[in-house]
């Protein structure tokens, strides 16, 4: 940090030597940067430098197990992933993880934020309980999914069915994405219940009485005022919730180990066991880099919508 | 984007006050499908509780143990297994990690809110990119790059990692709640002849100070849970409290009761922290959108 | 406790500013919370000074997990080191253990590994050489291990590796239900002879299976009881041109039958259920069979968790056209070669797979937890000898004909009996193992899990017969 102090320093310096206006813009521009590039220069190093070594390896033949094997090999790994059925089906399943807990927690989340959204007895008691999920260590709710609460001898959950006369399941083998997405979207409805409760609390009042004093019904004031007034609130929870919930690992690793077979493995799992597994680093190498690409594709148009509502704003 | 905040309703602190005046007429079914679910969804939690104060025996049986005597064994048993150094290195982590994300975020984010550099939008733009980037592409390199630096099994890694893994959110967070200051409310302070530093310090922290908790709160609960660079950069010296429950899973599977301690003691601090500031929570998570 | 020292600094009305001053002010108040932070780590971590400290890596095992328990004992006789262990469930234990290994990533100073990892990490240099060690242990002995284990864990003649415990596999039933049913198991059992058992003893109504077997996914998991099966059919993994074969008939037959009987007469959530899972089962009383490690008696045989102590006989490795069938498979102690603390970790490894700790275990927990088929002189201790009369012999008789001439029908190019000794079956090996996993959950067929399984072993075929011939 002391360097960029010393540059600085330098450019001010330059600066009281030349009267030039324009000189001067860029040192202004300096004093604006200065804040800003700690921050910067840290996030491209810790997250960017690693990157180009990912880069590198997925151009290399690289087996851990075999120390001679190291050789440049250019895209053949690249080849390889697209000859890989589990690859095709992790990319799926990460889809159906992301968009299913995303959905499945929001549409939970909105009922959730309208029913705390009254004034009843309780009600910061309430909202205690329902935000816990997102506070439970997801290592601590993982075990307590796959254990306490589907486990097909005595988990909770077949004890319940039970009661209604349906035979035990043994959720983890015979639904393992089923039960996942159950431990994600417990973990993920308070977060998105917050941001709508957020959004509810928002709402300028008059206009919801003006609405009530039309009688137009509940329903009809939900859809057309309630509904557009939350919709930025929504899409930040829908990004938000994404960008975390495509990376699970957690929940998979501890309930199912991407099984069975691999049919419960999203990205993020299958390229750990390429890497700690398999030890095939040139392949899990290129498999990330696949990954990143995929994502700056979806991300740039996920940030466009949320640009353009911050836009609508300005 | 910093200019409509005048009007934006005050704080969301004044707002969920507000709030209950709100609501229609109590209904009381409402309110008791309300408690139900609520229940319901927290149940999971409950269980877990419960099964922290049984014995092993009861703890996985058929059909569920609902009414036992309540024992102290598993939590004995779970600070027996040397859970202590393991949290101290959560504490480590978290704490360290936090404030370096503060330390980091606070100058950032006024330099794009308050004084904003050009190109704010490319660069936020490229802060919150890291975030969608998976970790798992980068492990490896990480891996082999602290396996050559010796820095393997160290907490001081996982400081650095996790301030990289929240400073993007954290910046933000931080973003929105400077541009919460109103800019008329600055302009009247320089008016006044107060310097940059005074207006700082009388104006401007003050009013970010509960967004700055916010942030803190949420960089907390994510440093706190992280476990995936805990598994694989961490082994006994620097492992933290998801890599102690996991390393309780034995392959015996007999012990969900003192499973159930140990998820219920590394919780806690998180559990508690969220619990007493809710407001912060909201405030933190509906960032920008909450102006 | 982090989270209330935190908001008061965001309460604080001068923190965090751009300006160099407060700025510094700032980092001075995060400066002073690391120092002591760290100051508080230093207590915690360096309790007498000149201590040297090693990191134990092992798998999560009932027999570790004693060792844990009996690390008083150690630190009696060493006071000047501090010993920290990694316990980890198998597969885990495995993935960072190899990740360590294999970069020098020098975390660990003991790992646990197996005869499957031994001679491969020696040749490629990962490993240190533990003959002069072992030779020099006064009463340590390297004699008196198991010939074919101390043979599987020597690379070019020198021990790279010392067991903790060996094994082999056979069936354990249980005899009073058998007796009470009137079945009588033969003297050397076929997998139709089990397959009859366990239909006329299943009781999925009561949670009574006829059988356990592992399902989970992972090469030391389900491949290994699968593999034994598949030798005995007659099947192999590859032929000596190094053409895979998983799609051959036998193999097709072997695995069928497995996957059928699990299915058929076997535990719920086999999919996801190990060798832990299957000794809770079995243990537990709900289960009439279980075909697994010889380790087992350890538990089974444990008063202290186990239901069916004394109901238990055993019987060989059930077979089909082999004479024998069981594997052979050693958890053992090594020092990675990138260990600072070589000689530390080397007391540690001899006190744990020394004659007088067996002993220990003996007299400090039980008779019946002592680690089995290390040492033969384990079996001449009279206690061990009264408590192990059941399974004494069955143990010593199958690690004694683990070989692949007594065990496979047709010729192999690569060593070992329920693995294949190549670097690559680590990951191959669990990837055939997800297929099967899948197979068992009834995710897809037999036919199309061994389709994928014989795909990913020609990829790796191809390796050996371009490159190494």
């Amino acid at each position: 940090m002391s360097t960029l102090v010393e540059k600085q320093q330098l450019k001010r310096h330059e600066q009281r030597q030349d009267r030039d206006r324009a000189k001067a813009a860029k040192a202004e521009g300096w004093r604006r940067r200065g804040p800003l590039l700690p921050a910067l220069i840290f996030t491209i190093i810790v997250t960017q430098l690693p990157f180009l070594f990912t880069l590198w390896y997925s151009l290399q033949n690289w087996n851990l197990l075999r120390p001679d094997g190291d050789a440049f090999v250019g895209l053949r790994n690249y080849i390889d992933i697209f000859a890989d059925s589990t690859f095709r089906q992790a990319a799926l399943n990460s889809i159906i993880f992301t968009l299913g807990c995303v959905f499945a927690a929001m549409v939970l989340g909105i009922v959730f934020a309208l029913l705390l959204d009254r004034n009843f007895k309780g009600r910061g008691f309430v909202r205690t309980l329902l935000i816990t999920p997102f506070l439970i260590m997801p290592v601590a709710s993982a075990v307590l999914w796959s254990v306490s609460m589907l486990n097909p001898s005595y988990g909770l959950f077949n004890w319940i069915l039970g009661l209604f006369g349906i035979p035990a399941v043994d959720w983890t083998s015979s639904f393992p994405v089923i039960s996942i997405l159950m431990a994600l979207v417990w973990q993920w409805t308070p977060f998105m219940m917050l941001l709508v409760l957020a959004g509810l609390q928002a709402q300028p009042k008059d206009v919801l009485e003006a609405a009530q004093m039309d009688g137009a019904g509940w329903w009809k004031t939900f859809v057309s005022i309630t509904l557009p007034q939350l919709r930025r609130y929504i899409e930040l929870g829908v990004l938000l919730g994404a960008i975390y919930v495509v990376n699970t690992f957690d929940q998979i690793y501890l309930m199912t180990a991407g099984g069975p077979g691999t049919a419960s493995a999203n990205l993020p799992f299958y390229i750990y066991q390429r890497a700690f597994l398999g030890f095939d680093i040139g392949q899990a190498a290129a498999m990330g880099v696949i990954v990143v690409i995929a994502t700056i594709i979806i991300a740039t148009f996920a940030l466009r919508l949320i640009f353009r509502s911050f836009d609508v704003k300005d | 984007m910093a200019i409509d905040t005048a009007t934006a309703p005050a704080s969301a602190a004044g707002r969920s006050e507000k709030a209950p005046k709100r609501g229609r007429r109590p209904s009381s079914l409402l309110t008791v499908l309300t408690w139900i679910l609520a229940i319901g969804f927290f149940s999971p939690v409950i269980w877990m509780v419960m099964t922290s104060f049984k014995q092993e025996s009861a703890a996985a049986s058929n059909p569920p143990t609902f009414f036992f005597e309540p024992t102290l064994d598993q939590y004995r048993a779970v600070l027996e297994a040397g859970a202590g150094s393991y949290f101290l290195n959560s504490l480590i982590a978290t704490g360290v990690s936090t404030l370096l994300v503060i330390v980091l975020a606070v100058p950032a984010s006024y330099a794009l809110s308050i004084r904003p550099v050009k190109k704010t939008q490319d660069v936020l733009f490229f802060f919150i990119s890291t975030k969608m980037l998976p970790v798992v592409a980068v492990i490896m390199p990480i891996y082999v790059i602290a396996g050559q630096l010796k820095v393997l099994d160290n907490i001081w890694t996982l400081v650095v990692l996790y301030t990289a893994m929240n400073l993007p959110i954290a910046i933000w967070m931080m973003r929105s709640f400077f541009e919460e200051v109103p800019g008329e409310v600055l302009e009247a302070a320089q008016m006044d002849g107060a310097g940059l530093l005074k207006t700082m310090r009388t104006i401007l922290m003050p009013m970010v100070a509960p967004g700055l908790a916010a942030t803190a709160l949420i960089c907390v609960i994510f440093a706190w849970n992280e476990f995936f660079f805990a598994l694989n950069l961490t082994a006994a010296k620097a492992a933290t409290t998801p890599v102690f429950l996991v390393s309780q899973m034995t392959s015996e599977g007999l012990f969900l009761a003192k499973l159930s301690a140990a998820s219920v003691l590394a919780s806690l601090p998180v559990v508690l922290a969220g619990w007493i500031a809710q407001k912060q929570l909201v405030r933190g998570l509906s960032m920008g959108a909450v102006k | 406790m982090s989270k209330g020292g935190l908001m008061k600094l965001g309460r604080k009305p001068d923190s965090g500013r751009s300006d160099g001053r407060s700025k510094g002010r700032l980092l001075a108040v995060v400066a002073a919370g690391s120092a002591a932070l760290l100051a508080l780590t230093g207590c915690g971590g360096a309790v007498g000074g000149g201590k040297e400290e090693i990191v134990v890596a092992i798998v999560s095992n009932p027999q570790m997990q004693d060792a844990i328990n009996l690390q008083e004992n150690f630190r009696e006789q060493h006071p000047d080191i501090d010993v920290r262990f990694v316990s980890l469930p198998e597969n885990e234990a495995r993935a960072k253990i190899t990740a360590s290994v294999a970069t020098e990533g020098g975390e660990f100073d003991v790992v646990m590994i197996s005869n499957y990892e031994t001679p491969m990490w020696a040749e490629n240099g990962w490993l240190t050489n533990l003959q002069e060690y072992a030779e020099t242990t006064e009463g340590y002995n390297p004699e008196d291990f198991v010939p074919t284990i101390r043979e599987a864990l020597s690379y070019e003649g020198d021990l790279h590796s010392v067991p903790f415990y060996g094994e082999s596999s056979f069936l354990a039933y249980r005899a009073d239900l058998f007796e009470e049913a009137g079945l009588t198991m033969p003297e050397q059992p076929t997998w139709d002879d089990i397959r009859r058992f366990a239909k006329e003893l299943h009781d999925p109504a009561k949670d009574f299976s006829g059988v356990c077997l592992r399902g989970l996914a992972g090469w030391g998991e389900v491949m290994a009881p699968l593999n034994t099966v598949i030798n005995t059919y007659g099947g192999r993994w590859f032929d000596m041109e190094w053409n895979a074969t998983l799609d051959s008939p036998e193999v097709e037959a072997a695995v069928t039958d497995y996957v059928d009987l699990i299915r058929d007469y076997g535990q719920p959530g086999a999919a996801t259920s190990g060798y832990g899972d299957c000794l809770t089962r079995y243990s537990q009383g709900n289960a009439a069979m279980w075909y697994d490690a010889t380790a087992m008696v350890s538990s089974v045989e444990d008063p202290e968790s186990s239901l069916v102590v004394g109901k238990t006989k055993y019987a060989p490795a059930p077979v089909e056209e082999t004479e024998a069938a069981g594997w052979l498979y050693s958890w053992s102690l090594a020092i990675p070669a990138a260990s600072e603390h070589k000689d530390a970790a080397w007391d540690f490894i001899s006190w744990m797979t020394s004659p007088d700790y067996i002993k220990l275990v003996g007299e400090e927990i039980s008779w019946e937890r002592v680690p089995p088929g290390s040492r033969l002189s384990t079996y001449d201790i009279p206690e061990y000898a009264e408590v192990s009369e059941a399974y004494a012999e069955p143990t010593l008789d199958a690690m004694a004909g683990a070989s692949q001439e007594s065990s496979m029908a047709k010729p192999v190019p690569y060593t070992g009996l329920q693995f294949v000794g190549i670097p690559e079956f680590q990951d191959l090996g669990t990837r055939v193992a997800q297929q099967i996993s899948a197979a068992i959950a009834g995710q897809k067929s037999v036919e199309e899990a061994l389709r994928q399984s014989q795909r990913y072993a020609e990829t790796v075929a191809e390796s050996y017969k371009t490159g190494e011939r």
